[in-house]
Formats: C-alpha cells, sequence, structure tokens
C-alpha cells in the first residue's frame, strides 16, 4: 500500500474545488483515458482579468491525482496569472506533505494542466504539452505515453532527476515498454551537460558566505552527477574556511577508490571556487 | 475497523486448525527430522504424513511431493529442471497471461538464447488450443501453463493442453497456485509432468509451496546443498509449515464442495447486484469458465486504485489489475493481452471470496461499492460526459 500523507488522504477523500465553471476564462485538459490519468482544469479571472478568483477541476486517476488536482486549485486561487505559473510540481507535492516519488507524476500533471490553461487563454502554444499529439512539439520520446524530448527535458532540469527511474516516476515515461530508456540516459546527460556549463568560472574574489554557496553549487551540479552516472553519491557534512568535508554515499561509501574520488571532488572545487580549498572525507 | 477481506486471491487467513496442527513444533517439537534421535524422529513422521496429505489432495504418491517455500520457487525449480535434464532443446512455451514468477523467468530465459512463445488469449481470457498445436514442436523443452487465472479467475484446459504437449514429447508444467482446492485434482489421471502450489492462498501460512513432479520424470534441483527432499530440494524443512501445509491441504479437500457451492453462490450474487446497479460495466471473462471464487469488474472512466483506497474506508479489502497501485504505469499485462477496452481497462476490481466470507459481508460490497464508482464519475471528466449523456 503506498504512503500517503495525511494531507493527500484528506484531499483525495474531501477533494476541494470538483467541478466546472460555466464562464471559465481558461481550461485545461491533459492526459487521457488510455494513459490512466487525466485532468480538466477551469479557471476564472477576475473583471480586471489580472487574479485568478476561483479554480475547478475534473480528475480521472487515482488517489494522488485526485488530490494533487484538489491541491493546484486552493493554491492558484488569488494569484495572477504570472504567479500561477511559478507553481512547480514540486510545490504541489510539498502542499500535500509530499508524495511517494512513483507518484509524482500526478504533480506533474496538475501543473501541465495550468500551463495548458493559461497558455490557451493568452493565445500562445503551451511550452511543453505531453499528452496532446496534435499541438505538442519535439520529437516524441516515450511513444506509449506520447512525450516530447522538450517536455522531458524541462521535468529534468526542473526536480534535478539523474535517473531514467525517476524519469518514469515524474513522468511516465519509460514506464510501459520501456524502449525509451536509453534516450531517456541521454537526455539525462544532455540536462546534466548544460546544468554544467551554467557554473561560472572561478571568481576574483569571495566573501565566506558566497564561498559556501559556490562549494554547494559545484557539488550539486557538477560533481554528484557525475558520482550518480556510477551508482554512487557523496553528501557535504561541513565546511570550515577552505576545509570541505564530504561523507560518500551508495556504491562510494567504502569504494576502495574513494581517496581518489576525493582528491577528484577536491581539484573540482579549486578549479572552480578556490585554490585554498582542501577536501576531507570524514564519517557521516 | 473489521476488515472484510476479499482479496483472498492475493493470501488467505490461515485456518485457526492448521494454525493450531503446526503451533507446537516452534518451541516443543523443534527437532529436525535428519537428525537420528526420537525427537527429530517424530518430527519426521509429521513431516511424512503431511506429504501424504498433500499428495491425496492432489490424486498424486507421497513421493511425487517437493516441498518449497512458496509457488514462485515451485515455478523457478520446475521451469529450469526441464531446462538442464534437457539441454539439447531450446523452445519454452507459455502464455501471455501467466503469474510473473513464469512469465519474468521465460522472458530471462528468452534473453539468454531461448526460443520463447507467449500464448495469446481471447478477450474473454481463453486459451486457443490450436495456437498450442502449431507452435508445439521436436525443439520444445517445456510448455507451462497456468490453470487458472488470478486476476480474472479463468480456467485454462489444462487436460487437452497437456494431451497435445505430452505428444510431442515436451515437459508439462501448470502454476495451479490458484486451483489447487478449489478445482478437483488428480494426478493420476492427468498429463501435468510438473505442477507448483503454494500454501498461503489455501489457509495454510506464508513461506511454504510444494512442486509436484510426476515419477519417472527428471529433475535437475535448483537448491542443492543437502540431502532433503530426497537431494531435490535442499535446506532443512520448514517443519511448521509443512506440517500446516498438509492440514491445509486435507481441510481444502473437506471444503472444496463448499467452495464450488456456497462461495460460488456468494461470487455470483456479487457479481450480478454489482452489474444490475452500475452502469457502464463489464466481467472481466465472463463468458469463461472460471474459479467459483473470482471476480474482476472493469468500471468505465474510472480508475481501480481510487476504488481501492474507497473501499478500503470502508473496510473492504480487494485488489484491482490497475496499473497506479503496483507502481507501475500500464493496466496489467493479463488485462491487456485480452484487449479490455481502454475505457475501463484502469478501472478493474477483483473480488476474491474464501470459505471464511458471510452473506453479510457480500450484502455489504453491494451497498458501498455503486455509490464509490458513482462518486469517482462525478469527479472524472470522462466519467460525467458518462453521466450526463444517461441523465439525457
Amino acid at each position: 500500500m503506498w504512503d500517503y500523507t495525511d494531507k493527500v488522504k484528506e484531499h483525495f477523500l474531501n477533494p476541494r474545488n470538483v467541478g466546472e465553471i460555466q464562464d471559465a476564462d481558461a481550461v485545461g485538459e491533459v492526459g487521457s483515458l488510455a494513459c490512466g490519468d487525466a485532468l480538466k482544469l477551469f479557471v476564472k479571472l477576475d473583471e480586471q482579468k489580472q487574479r485568478i478568483v476561483d479554480a475547478k477541476f475534473q480528475t480521472f486517476g487515482c488517489g494522488s491525482a485526485i488530490a494533487s488536482s484538489s491541491a493546484l486549485t486552493e493554491m492558484i486561487k488569488g494569484k495572477t496569472l504570472d504567479e500561477a505559473l511559478l507553481v512547480t510540481n514540486q510545490e504541489i507535492a510539498d502542499f500535500l506533505g509530499g508524495l511517494p516519488e512513483e507518484k509524482m507524476h500526478c504533480s506533474v500533471m496538475g501543473q501541465e494542466a495550468l500551463e495548458v490553461a493559461i497558455a490557451k487563454y493568452r493565445g500562445v502554444a503551451a511550452p511543453s504539452q505531453c499528452h496532446d499529439h496534435a499541438e505538442q512539439e519535439g520529437e516524441i520520446v516515450c511513444k506509449c505515453f506520447g512525450l516530447t524530448d522538450g517536455f522531458l527535458k524541462k521535468v529534468i532540469a526542473a526536480n534535478k532527476l539523474h535517473t531514467a527511474e525517476q524519469v518514469t516516476h515524474f513522468t511516465k515515461a519509460g514506464g510501459a515498454c520501456g524502449g525509451c530508456i536509453p534516450k531517456i540516459k541521454e537526455l539525462i546527460d544532455e540536462v546534466m551537460g548544460e546544468q554544467v556549463k551554467e557554473v561560472r568560472k572561478k571568481p576574483e574574489k569571495l566573501t565566506n558566505l558566497r564561498k559556501m554557496q559556490l562549494i554547494q553549487e559545484v557539488l550539486e551540479k557538477e560533481v554528484r552527477p557525475q558520482l550518480w552516472a556510477d551508482g554512487g553519491d557523496l553528501e557535504l557534512v561541513d565546511i570550515d574556511g577552505g576545509n570541505v568535508q564530504i561523507a560518500f554515499r551508495k556504491a562510494c561509501a567504502g569504494c576502495v577508490s574513494s581517496g581518489y574520488t576525493a582528491r577528484f571532488v577536491e581539484q573540482k572545487l579549486r578549479d572552480l571556487v578556490s585554490d585554498d580549498i582542501t577536501v576531507e572525507e570524514v564519517e557521516g | 475497523m473489521k476488515e472484510i477481506y476479499f482479496d483472498n486471491n492475493a493470501t488467505t487467513k490461515v485456518d485457526e486448525a492448521v494454525f493450531e496442527e503446526m503451533r507446537p513444533y516452534f518451541c516443543e517439537l523443534y527437532g529436525n527430522p535428519s537428525s537420528m534421535h526420537f525427537f527429530g524422529g517424530q518430527v519426521q513422521k509429521k513431516v511424512d504424513e503431511a506429504r501424504k496429505r498433500v499428495a491425496t489432495l492432489l490424486g498424486a504418491s507421497p513421493e511425487e511431493i517437493i516441498f518449497t517455500a512458496c509457488g514462485t520457487e515451485s515455478d523457478n525449480a520446475a521451469i529450469r529442471s526441464a531446462l538442464e535434464a534437457f539441454p539439447e532443446k531450446r523452445h519454452i512455451i507459455t502464455t501471455r497471461v501467466e503469474h510473473p514468477a513464469v512469465l519474468t523467468l521465460c522472458r530471462n530465459l528468452g534473453k539468454r538464447g531461448y526460443r520463447v512463445t507467449e500464448l495469446n488469449v481471447d478477450g474473454e481470457g481463453r486459451l486457443d488450443l490450436d495456437e498450442l498445436k502449431s507452435t508445439v514442436d521436436d525443439d520444445t523443452v517445456i510448455v507451462s501453463i497456468m490453470y487458472a487465472n488470478n486476476e480474472t479467475g479463468v480456467v485454462f484446459p489444462i487436460e487437452e493442453a497437456g494431451a497435445i504437449v505430452k505428444e510431442k514429447g515436451a515437459l508439462f508444467h501448470t502454476d495451479a497456485v490458484q486451483a489447487v482446492g478449489k478445482i478437483p485434482l488428480d494426478m493420476a489421471t492427468s498429463t501435468i509432468d510438473m505442477l507448483s502450489l503454494s500454501g498461503h492462498k489455501l489457509h495454510a501460512p506464508k513461506g511454504i509451496g510444494a512442486l509436484y513432479l510426476r515419477k519417472g520424470v527428471p529433475f535437475r534441483p535448483f537448491m542443492v546443498g543437502g540431502h532433503q527432499e530426497k537431494s531435490r530440494r535442499a535446506g532443512t524443512e520448514a517443519t511448521a509449515a509443512i506440517i500446516a501445509l498438509g492440514k491445509a491441504c486435507e481441510l481444502a479437500a473437506l471444503h472444496m464442495d463448499d467452495e464450488n457451492t456456497r462461495v460460488k453462490v456468494m461470487r455470483d450474487r456479487l457479481e450480478k447486484a454489482l452489474m444490475e446497479l452500475i452502469p457502464n460495466r463489464r466481467i472481466n471473462g465472463g463468458a469463461a469458465e472460471r474459479l467459483p471464487n473470482t471476480t474482476s469488474i472493469a468500471f468505465e472512466f474510472v480508475e481501480g486504485e481510487a476504488i481501492l483506497l474507497l473501499l478500503s474506508e470502508k473496510g473492504i479489502c480487494a485488489s484491482s489489475g490497475s496499473a497506479c497501485t503496483s507502481g507501475s504505469l500500464e493496466p496489467s499485462h493479463v488485462l491487456r493481452a485480452m484487449g479490455v477496452p481502454f475505457t475501463c481497462a484502469h478501472g478493474s476490481i477483483r473480488f476474491s471470496l474464501s470459505r471464511f466470507n458471510t452473506d453479510a459481508e457480500v450484502d455489504t460490497i453491494i451497498r458501498e461499492l455503486p455509490p464509490i464508482i458513482r462518486r469517482l464519475r462525478e469527479i472524472s471528466p470522462f466519467g460525467r460526459e458518462m453521466l450526463a449523456q444517461a441523465a439525457q
């Protein structure tokens, strides 16, 4: 049985805002009967067409899909369209006290329906429509669920996904025949590669706070993805001046080459943050 | 909340009499049956008795029974043994609707160079024996076909299939985990070479199974490292569980009529009432021959996990062939193989009864399920369209 939070159960058993808005300003539909879940979202704006005054939904899907839809409608009421567009799928999940990772695609569906609704209202193409074969942009990667590379890359980047399994949990891609899993792995590498490029060159001067932030950023974007690729991981334990303490996790924990890996981490941080950094492996 | 347990194809309650039978073999009679002293010897006698009881239920002889840890182990042992015994043969036949214990193994073997044929089923979940006839050949080492399907309860014509298989000289295995105790079996007159059964599906505890192995059929053990089970399954006997399985098999024979009369009447009543009270639904495999205890009903425009969660709120335990309950994303392989329409493939619910269910429990489900389906349809965009159309 799924370990749903009380809030998920509560929103499933007593969903808010079920129904339709006859004179809705924006309607977004995603999903299908064949896919196993679908959401139709209705949004009503105030007279100035600025703020969302009402939102209603209809959902075909499992308990967490219904709860995610209910949460979404509660979250966007009172927001401007621009503010509403900033709602991430992670925030929908957080609103519910978290979702099992296998169910994260339910929160993604909510966010998607909102994007589609607003894009339609504004008369522009939605940036990343899945499920809707006629209108989507990009190349279809997952044929079973009709998901494009553009959509998958967006979800990978937004949720910092690093394995094909996670991509399946968040989007369903690869969850049926599995034929697109190699392609999903390529997309992950591509997104990771782009994120690496974003890391700035080593700065001239650093405050202590900025240095700590930069160390964290390099570990997140540059180092850990490389360890993930080999089934490993690390955790940042402490930063004391130039001394960075890390603990290895997963395959890296107890790995005979962990000393070598620690030197690799140190070199990265020296290259990208500051020359005076030393990396120390600690029990954590 | 008292459970209303209609998920007996998943697992069953241990019969109190079974539990009493096994109870002394933990703290008091804990000897090892292989030991040379009286203390182990008395346990050996009970294990022998259990073997006889299992054999009697199957119409087999005691030496044809090998105790294993579960149905899955029995399936693995049977199929792997056949491959080792006939290494020159490279073709395996099974069905698209097998339990994963068989299907996953066969598909893995397919990746290792075996030729694997998965027989199709029709829209009612029935096997096409002509397809078996046309695919079994001299290269076929083993044919593994389940006796009854766990999701739909559809029963396959095992003896007819076995006759076709034997004609070509291949081994014939059946996963009878769902059938044992519900369908009378007689290995003495059967075409089956190997048969898997599982204790926890017939009111014995989890962690015990058995493999029937016809006398004369070559066997290559999967577990080695001890002389137990005549060196066919090494490892110290799970004495208490074996004794429990023996008792459960004895009781199953006694209750077989009850399963096929009273339990079947309850299943039929439940099915009929739900079909009458709820529109836009169909019985998966309804036109096929089925186990007396199982019904799988597909409801259009709603999703199975949501139904199960709402049933669970009322204490009702059932199961679904829906994707979302298992973490997989597609409807079950069984429903897909049957070509269940996409409008209801995600909304299938299985009720599986046992002799411990009552008419009052059936009444509760008949009362609780229709409003649940209605409520979910009112939330579902497709369900609302359906309801609006019906109202016109």
